[in-house]
């Protein structure tokens, strides 16, 4: 599906997100020149499209609580990285899960997964089971804890600073 | 950073947690949210407003699939430890770089760059590798494996 300049407005205006009024397809319409019907019959064809992977709440998970985030990286064979991959990505402790380019000799890691928790031990907990049950225990891996945000944008109507020190 | 989640009720837990993925495109959504929450329109904006205040909330609105309205990447620096405060303020002041994060790697500096077109994208990598001296790798996606379904927040 290639998107309309129309599309691709309304997919900018939607990563900024709604506004908090009463009728916010409404308001999203005014901007872009589309009556509120065609505001959300839009958002649907997007969403079957695929375009839009997901429409709703989304939460920043370090002010909830969930302090600790890693980033667990293996390199799995090429013809075998995308069925270890598929099967990782439906473990509920994954939250992205992307196979990326090695670049030998400072990296050699291909399949990238990222895993939240309330502390560095929780983290550490998922990933040893998602090595263990997932049979990658074998495969060279490394672990990079976040140990400092500086910058984490989207958050569009908040007035926290995203640079404050963790 | 304070105690933003001790703040937290049951009704805002709901909030949080049920409307991730599958929100009422109807014309008035946050009414419909009321209805299942069991309280008023009024309320749920006034939470919204007051959960994306303290950083609980970025926003109400869509993830899109990456490059389906241009182009990014995943890119990583090992920068001296003496020199990291200052790369990762020249990095974190592209509008084109959205996380910027420190890793416990010799890569030590991880940064996601977006814009219109893979050529900018290129363009700010190799602005940041001539300011700062330093390679950047670039690690952009290949196939994404997870299908996003939002994040299911557990409260002891």
């Amino acid at each position: 599906m290639e998107l309309s300049e129309r599309d691709l407005g309304l997919v900018a205006a939607l990563a900024d997100g709604l506004e908090l009024v009463e009728r916010p397809f409404l308001a999203l319409g005014r901007t872009l020149g589309l009556d509120e019907a065609e505001v959300v019959a839009r958002i649907e064809a997007l969403i079957g499209a695929g375009i839009i992977r997901r429409f709703g709440v989304i939460v920043r998970h370090h002010e909830l609580g969930y302090r600790a985030n890693a980033m667990a990286v293996w390199d799995i064979p090429d013809d075998e990285v995308g069925e270890r991959g598929r099967a990782l990505a439906a473990s509920p402790e994954v939250t992205l899960c992307y196979r990326r380019p090695r670049r030998p000799p400072d990296w050699p890691y291909n399949l990238f997964c990222m895993v939240h928790g309330r502390d560095r031990a929780e983290v550490e907990a998922v990933i040893a089971g998602l090595s263990a049950r997932h049979g990658l225990v074998r495969f060279g891996h490394a672990v990079l804890f976040s140990t400092r945000r500086f910058k984490q944008t989207g958050a569009r109507y908040g007035r926290h600073d995203a640079q404050a020190a963790e | 950073m304070g105690g933003t989640h001790q703040d937290i009720d049951p009704l805002d837990r709901r909030l949080l947690n049920e409307f991730q993925q599958n929100f009422p495109l109807v014309a008035r959504p946050y009414a419909a949210l009321a209805e299942r929450l069991g309280t008023t329109e009024a309320e749920v904006l006034a939470r919204l407003d007051r959960l994306g205040r303290a950083g609980a909330v970025s926003r109400v609105g869509a993830v899109v699939r990456p490059h389906a309205a241009g182009a990014s990447t995943l890119a990583a620096m090992a920068v001296p430890a003496d020199r990291l405060g200052t790369v990762a303020n020249l990095v974190s002041a592209y509008p084109e770089v959205n996380h910027n994060y420190q890793r416990e790697h010799r890569l030590n500096l991880w940064f996601v760059v977006a814009a219109p077109s893979e050529g900018a994208v290129r363009a700010v990598l190799a602005d940041i590798a001539e300011r700062t001296g330093l390679d950047v790798l670039d690690l952009p996606l290949l196939e994404p494996y997870h299908i996003d379904l939002g994040f299911e927040l557990k409260w002891n």
